[in-house]
């Protein structure tokens, strides 16, 4: 009986084991088939570092040619052909560098914004308000915030971010409710459009929870002599807040903070409707104003399209593996980011 | 801060065992709660200027409660309330909306049951409370801090490393140390919540020492359970029991002729 327990339980957690080694395994062993190569420099630079591009697959006199967009056009003027028959394969050639760069926008972007907001409501439940009813109703809130499901969020931001947010116009809306402000110019509600902004907010509302939580655990973890202390001495609440918490509080706070962020970077139904392009051939430009107005590709929603949204090959194959290959290198760099900076931080205060 | 009023004790005995001595901290009928239960009944005592008075009584009984009234530390506890009375410290009743509670806490400076130095440099600790007001004169905070340190007899044993954390001195020098940083505002009072409760008796006596030295100059109220020490170090000595106060009286008389059995029965060890 005792030994059948302990092979049962056993069996259930190696089985856990068995799932992710089998899941990274694979991920790991087929997305380096794309990432790495054997030759030098033994890595897919044009996979890292471009654009996607359609695929070309023909035999041209004789021989068999795999060619993206470029190329394949490059070919044709070369030689003079004017319609070479091939079969083509989207998103099969070229790199993903635009949804690398896209996810980190959007992360960064979406990371100020939930620090911000999470550590301030968790300085004010944990700090300032008093245990009570309301606050009691503010944390059920939160708890059901972080059980939403990601699609709802994803429909949250395309409600008010994407079609309901005020842009400021010199022009008069007339399909959106508008509002004069004078000199020529109207507040139209006619919302931000799929675009950073948009994606980067329905993110923070994601991550918001998961930051005030991590930073309500951090301030408590703040020994309470220190506060007493410091107002004893005739320090104002937020000076003693300022000078005696927030400081030894702030590596937990940003360490738990960005894992969480990290994890909802990954999420894909979010930014589908917010920000979100299945193509774009150039990076968003035009300054940082401009280009939080502009959608971006990013890495999860591109794995999403060729893998679910394009036809299956051999082909499409080799850039989904990369894809959720490179995506897990950045994500596991992030969380050893803040485990590192976490170390780092502590040492500097102890007590 | 207004000027102590001169005014006439409002009750004899045991409001003041020392009715002609200047009152720094004047409780007069305070009924204090936590929510629905009642941790002070009508409380009444003159603390003198200048002395050291201890509140003595067995856990629970309110003394700590009463001590961190006069510098309103119960602010921070959301369900405690003032049901009824007044304190005034100077003067001037100090639960009034409004008194200046900063103003307030410099003049009644505070040491708690366990040592808090922060974990900022030595140096840092002492500085704190002038730096958040504003006081950034280097001339001024290093002769602060050299001052604070020797009237915390501290001076000697870190001159050498003011620089090191607060953290790293043992568990005796950390207490001196936030008597040092309370010092450095200047008060008038200064509370103590049991400072010696978590030391070995080598710190013990030292911090004793310490109190005896500073009670010339300021007003000291101290918590303790321990009633040897109260014995030794104070003047004067209120028991308490079950949120009463039972007896105030000078200390040598506390400990040899109470007035009541219950604090005959305390400080002979029968009970608490």
């Amino acid at each position: 009986m005792e030994r059948g327990a302990f092979l049962f339980f056993g069996a259930a957690t190696y089985f856990i084991l068995l799932c992710a080694t089998v899941i990274f395994g694979i991920i790991i062993v087929r997305g380096s088939a794309t990432v790495f190569k054997t030759t030098p420099p033994f890595v897919n630079w044009t996979f890292l570092t471009h654009a996607p591009e359609t695929l070309y697959v023909f035999d041209y006199e004789g021989r068999h040619y795999e060619l993206g967009d470029k190329e394949f056009r490059q070919f044709k003027e070369e030689r003079h052909a004017g319609d070479i028959p091939a079969e083509s394969y989207a998103h099969s050639a070229g790199g993903i560098w635009p949804c690398i760069v896209g996810t980190a926008q959007l992360v960064i972007g979406s990371m100020a914004i939930a620090l911000f907001i999470g550590i301030c409501a968790a300085i004010y439940l944990n700090e300032y308000s008093r245990q009570g009813r309301a606050v009691h109703f503010i944390r059920l809130a939160i708890l059901n915030l972080a059980g939403v499901p990601s699609i709802v969020f994803g429909l949250f931001g395309l409600g008010l971010f994407v079609h309901f947010m005020p842009m400021l116009d010199s022009f008069r809306s007339d399909a959106a409710l508008s509002v004069p402000l004078g000199f020529h110019h109207w507040l139209n509600f006619r919302g931000w459009g799929v675009c950073l902004l948009s994606g980067w907010f329905t993110l923070a509302f994601m991550a918001v929870p998961v930051v005030i939580t991590a930073s309500e655990e951090s301030l408590k973890a703040v020994p309470r002599g220190f506060r007493e202390a410091s107002l004893a001495l005739g320090a104002t609440k937020w000076q003693s807040i300022r000078t005696n918490v927030l400081p030894y509080a702030l590596p937990g706070m940003l360490t738990s903070a960005i894992l969480g962020i990290a994890r909802v970077a990954g999420e894909t139904a979010p930014i589908m409707f917010t920000a979100a392009y299945v193509m774009r051939d150039q990076q968003s430009g035009g300054g940082l104003f401009s280009s939080m107005f502009q959608g971006v590709m990013a890495l999860p929603y591109h794995i999403y399209v060729v893998s679910s949204k394009i036809p299956q090959n051999q082909y499409t194959e080799r850039v989904q593996y990369g894809a959720a290959f490179v995506f897990l290198l950045l994500v596991m760099g992030i969380a050893f980011a803040s485990i590192f900076l976490r170390i780092k931080m502590r040492n500097r205060y102890r007590w | 801060m207004k000027p102590l009023e001169s005014k006439a004790p409002t009750a004899a005995a045991p409001t003041s065992p020392e009715p002609d001595h200047a009152c720094m901290i004047n409780v007069e009928n305070l009924d204090f709660y936590y929510g629905q239960s009642q941790a002070l009944k009508n409380i009444n005592l003159r603390v003198p200027a200048q002395k050291v008075t201890a509140f003595i009584g067995p856990s629970g009984c309110g003394k700590s409660t009463l001590l961190r009234c006069f510098n309103r530390m119960n602010d921070m506890v959301d369900i405690a309330r003032i049901g009824n009375g007044r304190i005034s410290v100077h003067g001037v009743d100090i639960h009034q909306e409004d008194v200046d509670v900063i103003a307030l806490r410099r003049q009644v400076g505070m040491v708690f049951q366990k040592s808090n130095p922060f974990p900022k440099s030595i140096y840092e600790n002492i500085t704190y409370g002038l730096q958040i007001q504003g006081v950034n004169n280097r001339r001024i905070l290093d002769e602060v801090v050299e001052k604070s340190l020797r009237a915390a007899a501290l001076w000697d044993e870190v001159k050498d490393r003011l620089h090191a954390s607060g953290m790293g001195l043992s568990g005796g020098q950390q207490q001196r140390l936030c008597i040092a940083r309370a010092i450095a505002v200047e008060p008038s009072i200064i509370l103590m919540d049991e400072p010696c409760s978590a030391l070995d008796p080598i710190a013990t006596s030292k911090v004793e020492e310490l109190i005896q030295q500073l009670k010339g100059k300021y007003t000291i109220v101290i918590v303790t359970h321990n009633m040897q020490q109260a014995a030794r170090i104070s003047d004067f000595t209120a028991f308490f029991y079950m949120g009463e106060l039972i007896e105030y009286d000078r200390t040598g008389r506390i400990f040899t002729s109470p007035a009541c059995k219950q604090t005959e029965d305390y400080v002979t060890g029968r009970f608490g």
